[in-house]
């Protein structure tokens, strides 16, 4: 089934990542008949495999190679090489994502003629619309059978979401529902309906819930096109005397230097990795790292506009039971500056078990305070807050030489500073999102602070101008006509959604563009 | 985990000499011992007075009352064996037990183990908070705690699921209250 494509084969599509951009761009290229290789830099699973246990899950899972980080973030202070919580193998953080799969709403694309010139912020419009990207949107649904779009019913609330929907109308929100998920409510896609296990951050037993590991990379490589090689540690991308990116050099599961040749290269290694592969790829021709004539490569590091809400009632909720995060209010998705900032978020059910509870409630916290909060762990509810963040400059993913990785390779640092428009935003949700338990009896609300990011965005971002940015609206890089960057990475700003559905949905729009360019042989 | 316990008795001269403030907690030769929950934990390359400390200052720290030590003792016992492997470890955490009780004889005329109320032996603690013995004691036992299975039941917490068939059929949407 798969094919096994030859290093010096310099006609392959090579791709850096398999997760939600990765996995589905070489899926979509296979599928039109293009030769494609997955470098892959974490192993390969089973869906059988998955651990429905936190801190096993995690060591199974999760990215936890050296990084470091800096800046006024309390994820700098807790957790300071662990910037974000994403995984490590095939699949990419498609294996751990929720399913939260929404649209970037209009206004969203045009961010700095929208909210206007917001001091320290470095905001600009994207240079493609809402109109542009919808039958990507409409095509990605689809494919990865997103509730409430194709006919699809919603979810069946749990407890959690009947606590949070129960508040939501009481406080008056009338955007209130189990959301648009990618997991099956009922058997779609030869993957059955959810069985309502929880524990969707720690890869799906069921298969209900799509990631490219189940429901994309099978398929590609069932055309013959597709090769996925895991535990292929990426360390450069070189390039010829023209300055084309001729072939991708990456340590083996064996410990072996080798170099695969390509035609074009795709970068999708999750916004922290991805800058840094540019940045670690510098040569004589680009010292300052390929694609970056810009100075933008790594700039703009955006995580959304995150915290929680997790309140204890009289009597139990046992929030864990069933799907994760199917539950969401939209109210406070809008823009609407009377509210103290620009820019708008979610508010989406949210589960952890006692575990990660432990970890993250109040990070560092101890004594009565934070026990009595853990007792109370039965009787809780809780919310996730995801809002739209400012792009700032100075908010960065640089190499750390003074760190080397297992390859002796510089690692990421992650600086990251809240934008007062973020703490404005925060605030208000904390207060929105306690009175929505309030109303239903909490008996004490907990406002936490934000986790190690899940949602890593806008490190080299898509730009109409060149010196904006790092790629066009393909995701095509400005410097270099076959270099690509096809994940998270090329978002201009990171509207208030999770950021998957729209990942995807740039990753078929681009498999188009670079299949329309390689037989127009510009490329 | 529960098998890293010795479970052998204590002796009657331990258990009159134990009677304190730390509640059943008590040293005898070189073991800790519980004779309430009817468990004992010998220590070499930590003094027993120490394992005690750390065993009542892991309770402070994260204080259930429905947890018995033993849990707690469970989530200290690698620091025996971490201690043995490493000298610059046993170090600190000797010189950190030697600091607390430093300030609980100070305060209280007593060690830090036989203080009499939480919330005295919680005000010696924050005098240390910040130092690298107490945030390696606190960041150990925020997962040497509550990742032992065997009191998830106590919060409420059931575990794995898809062994179960998930909660389909068993309670995801069953809140009665609302």
């Amino acid at each position: 089934m798969s094919a096994p494509f030859d290093l010096n084969d310099d006609s392959v599509v090579v791709i850096v990542g398999s997760g939600a951009g990765g996995g589905t761009l070489g899926t979509e290229l296979a599928l039109k008949g293009i030769k494609v290789v997955i470098l892959e830099a974490g192993q390969r699973h089973n869906m059988e495999d998955f651990v429905n246990n936190e801190w096993e899950s995690f060591s199974q899972l999760a990215w936890t190679d050296m990084r470091t980080t800096s800046g006024s973030w309390r994820v700098h202070k807790n957790f300071p090489n662990l910037p974000a919580w994403i995984v490590k193998a095939v699949g990419g953080s498609s294996v751990h994502w929720a399913g939260a799969s929404l649209r970037l709403q209009e206004h969203e694309f045009k961010t700095r003629s929208t909210y206007g010139d917001i001091d320290g912020a470095n905001l600009l419009d994207w240079p493609i619309t809402l109109q542009d990207l919808e039958p990507w949107y409409a095509k990605a649904e689809d494919r990865m059978g997103v509730t409430r779009t194709n006919g699809i019913p919603g979810l069946p609330g749990n407890n959690n979401f009947k606590v949070f929907e129960a508040g939501a109308k009481k406080v008056g929100y009338k955007e209130v529902s189990t959301g648009r998920m990618a997991i099956n409510s009922e058997p779609r896609a030869d993957r059955g309906a959810c069985q309502q296990i929880g524990f969707c951050f720690q890869g799906c037993k069921s298969g209900a819930k799509w990631s490219t590991l189940i429901a994309e990379i099978p398929r590609g490589e069932a055309t013959g096109n597709l090769e996925v090689r895991p535990q292929s540690m990426v360390q450069k991308i070189e390039h010829d005397a023209s300055g084309k990116a001729t072939a991708v050099v990456y340590v083996d599961k064996d410990g072996k230097t080798q170099r695969q040749k390509a035609r074009i290269v795709a970068v999708a290694g999750n916004s922290i990795e991805s800058p840094r592969l540019l940045l670690n790829s510098a040569s004589s021709m680009f010292p300052d790292g390929l694609a970056n004539s810009s100075g933008q490569v790594g700039r703009n590091y955006m995580r959304h506009m995150t915290g929680s809400v997790y309140a204890i009632f009289e009597k139990p909720v046992h929030m864990y039971r069933g799907t994760t995060m199917a539950g969401i209010v939209r109210d406070e998705a809008v823009n609407d500056t009377k509210r103290g900032f620009a820019g708008g978020y979610e508010l989406e059910t949210l589960s952890i078990g006692v575990p990660f509870m432990a970890a993250f409630l109040d990070p560092g916290g101890w004594g009565r305070s934070f026990a009595s909060a853990m007792d109370g762990y039965v009787n809780m509810a809780g919310l996730w807050i995801v809002g739209e963040d400012m792009p700032q400059e100075t908010n960065r993913v640089t190499l750390n030489t003074d760190v080397k990785d297992a390859y002796g390779m510089p690692v990421a640092n992650v600086h990251f500073d809240d934008h007062p428009n973020d703490v404005a935003m925060r605030n208000h949700a904390y207060a929105q999102g306690a009175a929505i338990y309030d109303s239903v009896g909490a008996t004490r609300t907990l406002p936490t602070p934000p986790y190690p990011s899940t949602h890593n965005l806008g490190t080299n971002r898509m730009s109409e101008k060149p010196r904006d940015g790092v790629v066009n609206k393909h995701g095509q890089t400005h410097d270099i006509p076959n270099l690509f960057i096809a994940d998270g990475s090329q978002f201009t700003t990171g509207g208030a959604e999770n950021p998957t559905l729209t990942i995807v949905a740039l990753a078929l729009r681009q498999a188009d563009f670079i299949a329309g360019e390689m037989t127009r042989k510009t490329i | 985990m529960a098998t890293l316990i010795d479970r052998r008795g204590p002796s009657r001269r331990a258990l009159l000499a134990g009677i304190g403030a730390a509640g059943a907690l008590m040293v005898s030769g070189a073991a800790v011992l519980n004779p309430r929950e009817a468990w004992g934990m010998e220590v070499s390359a930590l003094k027993p007075e120490t394992m005690r400390t750390l065993i009542v200052m892991a309770r402070d720290i994260y204080p259930h009352d429905r947890i018995p030590d033993r849990y707690y003792a469970i989530a200290m016992k690698p620091y025996e064996a971490d201690a043995a492997k490493d000298p610059a470890l046993k170090a600190m955490v000797e010189d950190g037990v030697i600091t607390l009780d430093t300030l609980a004889r100070a305060n209280y005329g007593v060690a830090y183990a036989d203080v009499g109320w939480e919330d005295q032996r919680v005000a010696l603690l924050r005098q240390i908070e910040d130092s690298a013995f107490f945030q390696k004691v606190r960041g150990g036992l925020v997962v040497g705690l509550y990742n032992q299975e065997e009191i998830w039941p106590i919060f409420g917490y059931e575990g794995s699921s898809a062994d179960k068939g998930g909660y389909i059929d068993r309670g995801f949407d069953d809140i009665a209250w609302l």
